[in-house]
């Protein structure tokens, strides 16, 4: 079977796209605060003599202020460029030379760095990871050249790519004055004014250890891991004490809006749809279950009843998928993505997911439907302990954005608790009051015959 | 985009300083009816993985049926037996067995992952897909589509664009050439008799590869493999060898015009064969080169000095028949030129001078230290299993291959590097606008 992967581009990630979902399982965490605010996480998993170390800073491109777009981002491959300790490229070759792979990654909510390297070089990078959340020095020569960079890369993954700039567009639709409306990679008029200076603002106001989280996870346990969590980050000052984010939950009245983007580019059209939606911090968190087991229903591959009356059944889209963010500070998004078959238009596709949605969400969700997706849920689980860095990975995102080590393992609980009667009340409340973008990306149309050369000199200077 | 994967067991290590004491036993299983498995058993967590191969890939489809081993290996998880491709699908997902078929251009795999509770399931299944494939209408006619939609969207991307032309040009008559998907009249024609044919000839034992990991005992797994593999004949006849690919001494540049910001570069030249006793050389090489992320000659003079690109890299990929060795930069299209003229001038340092003596040792701390991390879920290890066997590389492979990357000299790498690079011998494709700067830049 051929998997659709829908496009969550929420995460600027160096190496891939990291899971946005929590897929929180019962991981085994344990966690302690050190005085100076900086909240630790564990997660042993002994198999192989590496840990992922992990640092969250709890800022991303949603924090920025208005007119500097990009700027966390920007910050994030700054954060390269070394500090009186390890100058010059002295953060990059020495994880290399001790067998080590680092990156690090900007989303609208969170800043992550990590290293996963050999459990006995832990203390190097813990020593590295602590020096630059304080001492970074930024040179205004690399920071010149650092733009250009992510100027690049605002290139590769967005203006080169159709769906990515119709995305952007949806966004900035959907979310008007609410930050999510931003792209994180900056939009590049903005990213072209970021200074140095700009870059320090973020630095000094976020980058402090009431304001990150440390996960550790791999061959150690928190009796090892607690004395060096001491002596490399218990050494920096505290500066301050967390205070959760907060950000306007104002929504303008429900509009569902649409986005058409022609492109010579196109070969394929594509029909997607984002809806704002509750979150873990924004709205009932029992709506918030629901939709996780609603989003399985319908968009859990292709014995998803939505998969088998669109793809299967009428044939007018190749592919149907459904996914929900909750992952977020502020709200969160759920989004459904068709890609209509050879000879079939987006239009056709969208109305024949309208009038089976509309089925679905009338009498369509069974009890039977719901059981089915929740024990498919928690079969999943069974993996989440399996690899160190994805484990890392999950966990730190979702306390990032605010969840507790309780919310994350207990999730199963919660998913165990969803009743059918919640999966449609949450379900109906969310098509029926939340705003949409709908985006269509489309090949050229059909260019009209230029006019003639008098009748286009005579239009050109006029103005409506 | 395979071609730019690694193909082989990639990046090793250990180590000038003290590597970490690292131990996976892989053990050598032979199933009472004679199947042989490598084995890497490890009972903390209750996953079992399974990958097998079966040398002879994509490159085998026939000429008008290209795609064919694409569209079999994406329908053989779309019904079997007495189940459709719904009853299928469900009872996989109803206990999140994570079943699948791939194919590359020189081998087909098949890999499950399933919880320990759920492998007797799982193993039928396998079972089923292997021996008793349906290729209903239905779910033939929806793959069809899919791939369709796959080959639509492919030149909508620069770097599927660039990749395409890019094996098309440097292995033009040779069936590395194709892309697995194959061509949209292609695909077009493939019937499920077709498929069922495909089934009849590729599975066979004599060309099978079997490896896993996890939360399985010998014994058992030397059971589990009678059961998938017991029903397929020893042997079909089928001649996987491909005649040689060479890609072409001298190279050309060919552009592909599009309306981008970004232009995407990519080129090729002749690599070095996974079994050849220079293999850790070049690989040291070529993370000083290309491959050393943030840290590599190319990253260092395109990214970091200049602000030319976000990303440049390159790649060894040893196919089977003829081994390439790829660079690719996605840059600013009015600095296409520049960045190309860059890498050009690297590619002939590499060659005139080699790595330095510092360079040499970063890279062997690199690739010796970071082995480790290869190894840090149940799915990536049965795939190194994999890999290992594919390449005859042995079943100590695991611990003897730091020693080998140690015991390249500088000499060694340079020789190497001389022999390896060659900066007349690139293909280039470069995807992108008809720039202005194209013409003044083709001056010398």
């Amino acid at each position: 079977m051929r998997r659709f992967v829908l496009g969550l581009a929420l995460v600027l990630a160096g190496v891939s796209v990291m899971a946005v979902q929590a897929e929180a399982a019962v991981y085994g965490a344990e966690t302690f605060t050190l005085a100076n605010g900086l909240q630790v996480v564990v997660i042993p998993n002994h198999r192989a003599p590496v840990v992922s170390h992990m640092v969250w800073y709890r800022i991303g491109g949603s924090d920025e202020v208005p007119g500097k777009s990009g700027i966390a981002h920007f910050l994030e491959h700054l954060m390269f460029k070394g500090t009186p300790k390890y100058p010059g490229t002295a953060i990059t070759d020495t994880v290399a030379k001790n067998g080590g792979d680092q990156n690090a990654f900007t989303s609208q909510d969170y800043t992550g760095y990590y290293q996963d390297i050999a459990v006995d070089r832990l203390p190097l990078v813990m020593d590295i990871e602590a020096d630059r959340m304080r001492n970074l020095v930024l040179d205004k020569k690399e920071v010149e050249t650092e733009r250009e960079v992510i100027i690049e890369e605002r290139r590769m993954r967005i203006d080169n790519v159709p769906d990515a700039i119709l995305d952007e567009r949806m966004k900035a639709t959907l979310w008007m004055t609410n930050h999510y409306s931003v792209p994180v990679i900056g939009w590049e008029a903005e990213m072209h004014e970021l200074t140095r200076e700009d870059a320090f603002d973020v630095y000094h106001a976020a980058y402090a250890p009431h304001n990150a989280i440390l996960v550790v996870a791999g061959d150690i346990t928190t009796a090892q891991l607690k004395p060096l969590a001491e002596k490399y980050y218990g050494a920096i000052p505290k500066v301050g004490v967390y205070q959760p984010r907060v950000r306007p939950t104002f929504l303008y009245p429900k509009a569902d809006s649409q986005v058409i983007m022609h492109d010579e580019r196109v070969g394929q059209p594509q029909w997607s749809r984002q809806i704002i939606a509750p979150s873990y911090n924004v709205g009932d968190r029992v709506d918030v279950h629901a939709l996780e087991v609603f989003a399985e229903m319908i968009g859990g591959g292709s014995t998803a009843k939505m998969y088998r009356t669109l793809v299967i059944d009428q044939k007018v889209a190749a592919a149907f998928g459904a996914a929900y963010d909750a992952d977020a500070i502020s709200y969160g998004t759920f989004y459904v993505s068709m890609t209509p078959s050879p000879g079939a238009t987006p239009a056709q596709a969208e109305a024949a997911y309208t009038k089976a949605m509309d089925a679905m969400l009338k009498d369509g969700i069974t009890d039977a439907d719901v059981a089915q997706a929740k024990r498919r849920i928690l079969a999943n689980l069974a993996f989440a302990k399996d690899s160190p860095m994805s484990a890392a990975r999950a966990v730190g995102a979702a306390l990032a954005v605010g969840e507790t080590l309780n919310d994350i393992e207990s999730w199963p609980d919660e998913i165990t608790k969803v009743t059918a009667d919640q999966v449609r009340s949450a379900a109906r409340k969310l098509f029926a009051e939340n705003s949409s973008v709908t985006g269509i990306l489309l090949p050229p149309e059909e260019a009209p015959a230029p006019p003639p050369l008098s009748s286009r000199a005579a239009t050109k200077g006029a103005k409506p | 985009m395979n071609i730019l994967l690694r193909i082989c067991v990639s990046a090793g290590a250990l180590i000038l300083a003290a590597a970490p004491a690292f131990a996976i036993t892989v053990k050598e299983v032979k199933s009472p009816g004679g199947v042989t498995a490598y084995l890497a058993e490890d009972h903390t967590t209750p996953i079992i993985a399974i990958t097998f191969g079966l040398r002879g890939g994509s490159a085998l489809d026939p000429a008008g049926k290209l795609g064919l081993a694409e569209m079999v290996t994406s329908t053989l998880d779309e019904g079997a037996g007495d189940l459709d491709s719904f009853a299928f699908q469900s009872a996989l997902q109803d206990r999140a067995i994570k079943l699948r078929f791939t194919t590359d251009r020189d081998m087909i795999r098949g890999s499950f992952i399933t919880t320990t509770p759920n492998a007797a399931k799982a193993f039928e299944l396998m079972q089923l897909a292997l021996t008793k494939p349906r290729f209903d209408a239905e779910p033939v006619e929806r793959i069809r589509r899919q791939i369709q939609v796959v080959l639509a969207e492919r030149d909508e991307d620069p770097n599927q664009a660039a990749q395409k032309t890019l094996m098309e040009t440097v292995f033009a008559g040779h069936p590395y050439a194709h892309e697995e998907e194959g061509t949209q009249e292609t695909v077009a024609t493939i019937t499920a008799d077709d498929m069922r044919a495909w089934v009849k000839r590729t599975f066979a034992r004599d060309r099978l590869l079997v490896s896993a990991s996890g939360d399985i005992t010998p014994a058992d797994l030397g059971k589990a493999m009678d059961q998938l593999f017991g029903d397929i004949p020893k042997t079909t006849g089928l001649n996987v060898t491909l005649p040689p690919a060479t890609a072409p001494a001298k190279g050309k540049t060919i552009r592909v015009e599009k309306n981008l910001p970004q232009s995407v570069v990519v080129m090729a030249q002749k690599g070095i064969a996974r079994r050849d006793p220079d293999w850790y050389a070049a690989q040291l090489d070529d993370y000083t080169f290309g491959s050393a992320g943030m840290n590599s000659r190319l990253m260092l003079e395109v990214r970091e000095k200049r602000g030319l690109a976000y990303g440049v890299s390159t790649d060894l990929a040893p196919f089977d028949a003829g081994a390439l060795l790829f660079g690719s930069v996605g840059t600013r299209a009015d600095q296409a030129n520049t960045s190309l003229g860059i890498i050009r001038d690297e590619w002939k340092k590499m060659r005139d001078a080699g790595p330095t003596q510092q360079e040499l040792d970063d890279a062997k701390q690199y690739l010796t230290g970071a082995w480790p991390l290869r190894f840090t879920s149940t799915g990536s290890i049965a795939e190194i299993l994999l890999a290992i066997q594919k390449d005859n590389l042995g079943i100590d492979y695991i611990d003897k291959r730091n020693s080998m990357i140690n015991a390249v000299t500088l000499a060694d790498a340079k020789r190497v590097a001389k022999s390896l690079y060659d900066p007349d011998g690139l293909t280039v494709v470069i995807v992108g606008p008809a720039s202005k700067g194209a013409k003044a830049a083709a001056k010398p």
